[in-house]
């Protein structure tokens, strides 16, 4: 289960509406390589998981990715917050604000809703640790292209933020996949596997 | 939101953030002595400071608390994205 503790993992307070960033900001909220993709990715691989140290990773990044989700949300809703129809308009939030209003639903930046599609669990170790490793590199690539086309820098400290932990998750991943490794060579090598470490 | 209590959430963030960090650090090197050394170095400080937050401020989190009073306050104080009370948007 989840406790909710009432603040952000780093803080946002963004003064200036900008709904054309937020057009582009909401794909890391429901996008194929976005935060919510990310969460149930792992939190979902973690019950196949064979041995200990893959089951806490899995189980405790994903968690932190309900966090960078809620981040996301943050930005999305600070960047759209009491717009006017001329601001709608204006800065071709139109469509989405025909079907969602000032909601914060779970899309990509083209508009395609959230899909499970973006994601795989393939309850196999060496399958889903590589599919993590290139989903935490496809996250960090798309917080760098949001960082090529934001110029404000209440955007772009969490933006920061966030790019960094996609790195941090994967030399966590990278860990996991090199014992994981090291096991299957031990169990080919002696015929057993260390049950756990 | 006052400047103290901005400043007191964003130190609790700092720790809890540092704590988050070292967790995953131990969940894949699970017998680094230094590392668990400091992460409970920086739980016990994360602790007093939540705890001083709480009593000041607002609760973070419900299920601890056994002194609630009426009305039911986990309503009344802001929640993280919300950001109109220190110099967001109205």
């Amino acid at each position: 289960m989840w406790n909710y503790d009432k603040k952000l993992q780093y803080p946002i307070n963004i003064k200036n509406t900008n709904p054309k960033l937020a057009q582009f900001i909401i794909s890391q909220y429901g996008g194929p390589d976005g935060e919510l993709a990310a969460s149930l990715r792992y939190l979902s691989q973690r019950y196949s998981m064979p041995f200990e140290i893959a089951r806490a990773a899995l189980n405790d990044i994903g968690t932190e990715e309900l966090a960078h989700l809620e981040m996301i949300g943050t930005i999305v809703h600070q960047l759209t917050k009491n717009l006017t129809p001329e601001q709608v308009k204006a800065q071709g939030f139109g469509p989405y604000y025909v079907d969602h209003g000032l909601g914060v639903y779970p899309q990509s930046a083209a508009g395609t809703p959230f899909t499970a599609a973006a994601l795989q669990v393939k309850g196999d170790l060496i399958a889903d640790l590589n599919e993590n490793l290139a989903a935490e590199q496809k996250a960090r690539a798309t917080y760098e292209n949001i960082l090529k086309l934001a110029d404000d820098p209440d955007v772009i400290e969490p933006i920061k933020f966030l790019r960094a932990r996609e790195i941090v998750h994967y030399q966590r991943f990278g860990e996991v996949l090199r014992k994981a490794e090291e096991m299957i060579n031990h169990k080919k090598k002696y015929g057993i596997g260390l049950k756990d470490c | 939101m006052n400047r103290d209590k901005q400043c007191a959430l964003n130190e609790l963030m700092q720790l809890d953030f540092r704590l988050k960090d070292l967790h995953l650090y131990l969940d894949t090197h699970p017998t680094d002595q230094r590392a668990i050394d400091e992460f409970n170095k920086t739980a016990s400080k994360a602790k007093l400071m939540r705890e001083n937050f709480e009593k000041l401020y607002y609760p973070l989190t419900v299920n601890d608390k056994e002194n609630n009073t009426c009305p039911w306050q986990w309503v009344k104080s802001p929640w993280p994205w919300e950001n109109n009370e220190n110099g967001g948007m109205k």
